[in-house]
């Protein structure tokens, strides 16, 4: 029994000493690793739009940030030298089936924090469980402004502006390329992100055309794949402009069968977030279309070094360009990594409590390829970042591009800390920074 | 039939109950969630074997399981009332209400009818709350954490508190119907399944009886409904979508209509089997969810309920079990403790 | 008037589309007994196989009018490769058992389609741009209309035509409806009956292959195309009738123009007004529009 009491107490002093050793040798030792759980749509219909892509995006910066190849400000190995360790979910299957695989990612498998969520239900329904859990959690891509704008949350940010940025950079778009609207039309999924992407569209354009009314607001099943009626409404509406916030293969099925009926030569349509539909389209997306990205991203993107890098970089690996799920997938990751190396240089270099990392993250300021994100809003929790808007061309060799572009800078299209977005519109953007 | 008699029947629940209660403490969190989430879906379940033992089956139960999660939800998150118990009988008594006013339109159809009209009625419910948008459309809303009898804990002491909870309903539940399933009414909608016309000749009314069946159904599930708002904390439209439904009538036939209990652990090795094929095979999840189903349908035909039947009567220790179609009602609740080992 | 033209030809097109899937479940449900779930899987399936040929025909420098015939031949080989695995590999196993268990079995496979179109073709999309550029376009009631989207309705006209003389005015189809009527009887007959259940699932998959095939110009074939058309063609077939062809065709029609007059009129009601006239059929015709009343067993 002494004896006993005797080896605990030695192992006890053993592990105390190795303890000592491991903080004498300064930033995290190699052998710790930082465990992340990544939740994407891996199949289903957001699959092949935002959760493959992103997720492509994210292996290869975790790939290069592992092996320190990543320019500066971000050469410094894995997170302040930990190694980085994913855990891939599929995100199909509904904010059920989300809530329980989140639930298993922090309590089961213990990772240090949760990367994820495409769809608004998901973000809604998984941001009280990390509260609960105490579980920090990024969201990376969902629009919905509810998240903070109807709750609050400690461990949860948002590292992506939400979708009212997109709609009122589209209507202030319209306004600076001195376009005549005086009427205009919709269509948009029969699902939150729909509805909530043409109520700040129609709101945003009371604002800027208080002339223009709306002629028709058409709401399609998300997934129908079937448009002829609805592209049949539109054109004999023939709207000034005609909005959608259509994405992946329902945005592509409606470009396919409405092109060829001149849709895009009797109105002016816009898409606020199109941009990924046009590597697949290729020389089938048609000319004239005012297109967003949802941010600066891909063929809406600034060329600074930072994106340099990373086009360059996705491009040798997936022969594609980054669209801009990729994009967000990486100012998350990004994000994350300043966050915990700014705690790092706080606490003295060992590996950061999820406190330690929250509070380094809450307001916090970094550089992304889809430029300057900052955690503006919601006490510091929602991003706020710069967009740009388009519209498509053909160029010399027939190839469809993007020209006109016209930037925005992030505080011009956000809502300033503390006001709902709808009303922040209704009230004409008081606050709006705009140069 | 295996007439258990009630004072073995209610020994055997509440030594079951306390069982599972201890078990709960050796548990980890996760488990205990999805333990917790499993006795929901397994309530759902349990409605559909009601049914199943008249010879329905309904590919529409999401209707239900969704009407009594919105409506606890919004009780709990709009006015306030976040006490579970006064929530489960909400939630429970409002889809006892749908049930009633939908059972006398439904008691007609049979068979392959029956399950697509109560599918066409839980895809409309759905439709009609995807276009909701005060209470989130189709990205539905949040409810709060609920509380105890006043008592409001946190975190760890949630988690078992609710598994308590469910532990306690679901026990409740598979007594009430094994007392109903050996009741005369009980054996006589068993009856239905071999022959109604038979029934209908003997003075008893299938039409009477197949609304008292879905209304006990729709009973059950709200309540499973109202539990899992709970436990996830979120309730939305995909509650009522077909593809919840089917899972439902999964659960049912991989339990089968022999066992009350079976249902909790089919629901249970449901949610293992879906968690560990995300875990580990993230992009065919759906592939190895698929070869399940088929799996146990093909080599377990009656059902986890008539595997443990097997198991009894090859090892001679149920002597009242009889082959046949009418199969026995054989497993009383205090199986639960000793069979929860493997479920692990 | 233009107005209701519109809404005339459009819900025909539609009405078209959503036919030719509806056509394979009912005839598959009428002679099986067996609601296909996966048939939403494999019209997906279909729609795969069809850019995959067309893009094949293409590599060999076939004009484009061939395109058509390489959608043809990409559903005939899915329905070549499929039918028997699933029929005799797997169905067999289940016939006799309650109809709703084997729409169970259906909704695994089901899952296990899905997962195998991303293990055989991946998430990225697929197009098919040649076929639609075929027929030019069509000015009617002051649109444009695509001639290819028109041709559909020709397509599912013949469709419905062939089944209907194949089941009525074919000595292979008197069987059929020998099968249909009594698979005991017929087989007592000397009516080699598994052959028939083999033979009307082949076409039922055919069928859905062929719906994806022509459907695949008109859409980016990826990942979740086989979920919408599932409900969809479900609804279409109750509200006929399971298992009448007669029926699945009005059927169809009165989905495609009551959505397309819900979209002119209602936009609202897009979503609700299929599952609303689905539930108004069901409560005046049980058994959907064109279902024999069935005997009770005594």
């Amino acid at each position: 029994m002494r004896k006993h009491g005797n080896t605990t107490g030695s192992f006890k002093a053993l592990l105390f000493g190795g303890a000592a050793i491991l903080a004498l040798a300064g930033p995290a030792a190699a052998a710790d690793t930082f465990k992340i759980g990544v939740v994407t749509f891996l199949s289903g219909q957001a699959a092949e739009s935002f959760g493959v892509p992103a997720w492509n995006g994210g292996k290869l910066l975790i790939e290069k940030l592992n092996a320190g190849e990543v320019p500066a400000p971000y050469d410094t190995v894995g997170f302040g030298g930990m190694q980085i360790e994913a855990i891939e979910i599929d995100e199909a299957g509904g904010a059920t089936k989300q809530v329980q695989e989140f639930r298993n990612l922090v309590q089961r498998e213990e990772v240090d924090a949760v990367v994820g969520y495409v769809s608004s239900g998901d973000c809604l329904a998984v941001s009280p469980v990390a509260d609960e859990l105490k579980a920090l959690t990024i969201l990376y891509d969902c629009g919905t402004p509810r998240v903070f704008e109807d709750g609050s949350y400690e461990y949860v940010f948002r590292t992506a502006a939400h979708a009212t940025m997109d709609n009122v950079a589209m209507a202030r778009y319209l306004a600076a390329s001195g376009a005549d609207v005086k009427t205009i039309a919709g269509i948009n999924q029969d699902y939150a992100w729909g509805h909530d992407s043409w109520r700040d569209f129609k709101a945003a354009m009371a604002q800027t055309f208080p002339e223009s009314g709306v002629a028709a607001e058409l709401f399609p099943a998300f997934g129908a794949g079937q448009y002829g009626t609805e592209i049949s409404a539109l054109m004999r509406e023939g709207a000034d402009v005609i909005h959608s916030s259509l994405w992946g293969g329902d945005l592509q099925a409606m470009i396919l069968q409405s092109s060829p009926r001149g849709m895009f030569q009797r109105s002016q349509v816009v898409l606020s977030a199109a941009d990924h539909v046009m590597p697949p389209l290729g020389k089938n997306m048609p000319e004239g279309a005012i297109i967003g990205a949802r941010g600066a991203y891909g063929l809406l993107s600034e060329d600074t070094p930072l994106n340099r890098w990373w086009m360059e970089t996705y491009q040798a690996e997936y022969n594609v360009i980054p669209v801009q799920a990729p994009y967000r997938m990486a100012q998350a990751i990004l994000g994350l990594k300043t966050a915990i190396e700014k705690a790092m240089a706080e606490n003295g270099g060992t590996k950061p409590t999820t406190d330690q990392i929250r509070a380094a993250l809450r307001g916090l300021e970094w550089e992304s390829p889809g430029g300057t994100i900052s955690m503006a809003l919601a006490d510091g929790h929602q991003a706020i970042q710069p967009t740009a808007i388009g519209r498509t061309t053909r160029d010399e060799n027939g190839n469809v591009v993007i020209s006109d572009i016209v930037r925005f800078k992030a505080e011009c299209v956000n809502p300033p800390a503390g006001q709902k977005s709808v009303e922040w519109i209704n009230a004409g953007f008081p606050g709006a920074v705009c140069e | 039939m295996a007439q258990d008699s009630a004072s073995r029947i209610l020994t055997t629940a509440v030594f079951a109950t306390g069982a599972l209660f201890a078990v709960g403490f050796l548990l980890p969190n996760w488990m205990l969630f999805t333990a917790t989430k499993a006795v929901g879906y397994g309530l759902v379940a349990l409605g559909i074997v009601v049914l199943m033992r008249s010879g329905l089956v309904s590919f529409g139960q999401g209707l239900v399981y969704c009407i009594g999660a919105y409506t606890s939800g919004l009780v709990a998150s709009r006015a306030g009332i976040t006490d579970v118990f006064v929530l489960l009988i909400i939630g429970g008594a409002a889809s006892t209400l749908v049930g009633l006013v939908v059972a006398p339109l439904i008691a007609r159809y049979r068979s392959i009818f029956f399950a697509m009209l109560t599918l066409a009625l839980s895809m409309v419910l759905y439709g009609v709350l995807v276009k909701q948008n005060w209470i989130g459309g189709s990205d539905g809303f949040n409810v709060p954490s609920p509380t105890f009898l006043g008592w409001a804990p946190e975190l760890w002491a949630a988690d078992m508190a609710l598994y308590g909870v469910a532990v306690l309903v679901a026990a409740i539940a598979a007594t009430l119907c094994r007392f109903y399933f050996q009741s005369m009414p009980g054996l006589v909608a068993q009856a239905v399944r071999e022959n109604e016309l038979r029934v209908e000749y003997l003075g008893t009314s299938v039409f009477r009886i197949t609304v008292r069946n879905f209304v006990i159904a729709a009973g059950l599930g709200g309540i499973g409904g109202t539990l899992n708002g709970l436990t996830l904390g979120h309730v939305d439209p995909l509650f009522s979508f077909w593809t919840t439904s089917g899972e439902f009538v999964f659960i049912s036939i991989l339990a089968g209509h022999v066992s009350v209990v079976a249902v909790f652990f089919a629901s249970f090795a449901l949610e293992l089997v879906r968690s560990f094929s995300n875990r580990y095979f993230p992009d065919t999840w759906q592939f190895m969810l698929g070869a399940f189903l088929l799996a146990v349908i093909l080599f377990l035909p009656n059902g986890l309920g008539s595997l443990w039947d097997e198991i009894r009567k090859r090892f001679g220790r149920d002597t009242k079990a009889k082959p046949g179609s009418t199969a026995p009602v054989s497993d009383a609740p205090g199986k639960l403790a000793e069979r929860k080992e493997p479920a692990e | 008037m233009e107005t209701v033209l519109s809404i005339l030809v459009d819900g025909t097109i539609y009405a078209s589309w959503l036919f030719i899937v509806a056509l394979g479940l009912t005839l598959i449900f009428g002679v099986l007994r067996i609601l296909n779930i996966a048939h939403g899987g494999l019209y997906a399936i279909g729609a795969y196989a069809a850019a995959t040929a067309v893009a094949l025909f293409n590599g060999f420098g076939l004009p484009a009018p061939f395109s058509l015939l390489a959608m043809l031949i990409a559903a005939l080989a899915v329905a070549i490769v499929i039918a028997p695995l699933l029929e005799r590999g797997l169905l067999r196993l289940f016939y006799g058992r309650d109809e709703v268990l084997i729409l169970l079995v259906t909704y695994a496979v089901f899952l296990m389609l899905e997962d195998v179109q991303k293990m055989i073709w991946g998430v990225n999309p697929y197009f098919v741009f040649e076929p639609r550029q075929l027929f030019g376009n069509v000015e009617f009631a002051g649109l444009f209309y695509v001639g290819y989207d028109l041709m559909l309705i020709v397509l599912a006209v013949v469709c419905g035509l062939a089944v209907w003389f194949g089941l009525n005015r074919t000595r292979t189809g008197k069987i059929v409806s020998a099968v249909i009527h009594s698979s005991e009887v017929s087989a007592a007959m000397g009516v080699n009956v598994a052959r028939v259940y083999l033979l009307a699932f082949f076409v039922g998959v055919f069928l859905a292959a062929l719906a994806g095939a022509f459907t695949s110009p008109l859409i980016s074939v990826q990942p979740g195309i086989s979920v919408s058309v599932i409900i969809l063609s479900f609804a279409v077939v109750i509200i006929g009738g399971l298992g009448s062809i007669p029926g699945a065709a009005i059927g169809a029609l009165i989905v495609g123009i009551a959505r397309a007059a819900a979209i002119y009129e209602l936009p609202e009601a897009e979503i609700f007004i299929v599952y609303l006239v689905m539930a108004v059929v069901l409560i005046f015709r049980p058994e959907g529009l064109f279902q024999r009343v069935q005997a009770r067993k005594v």
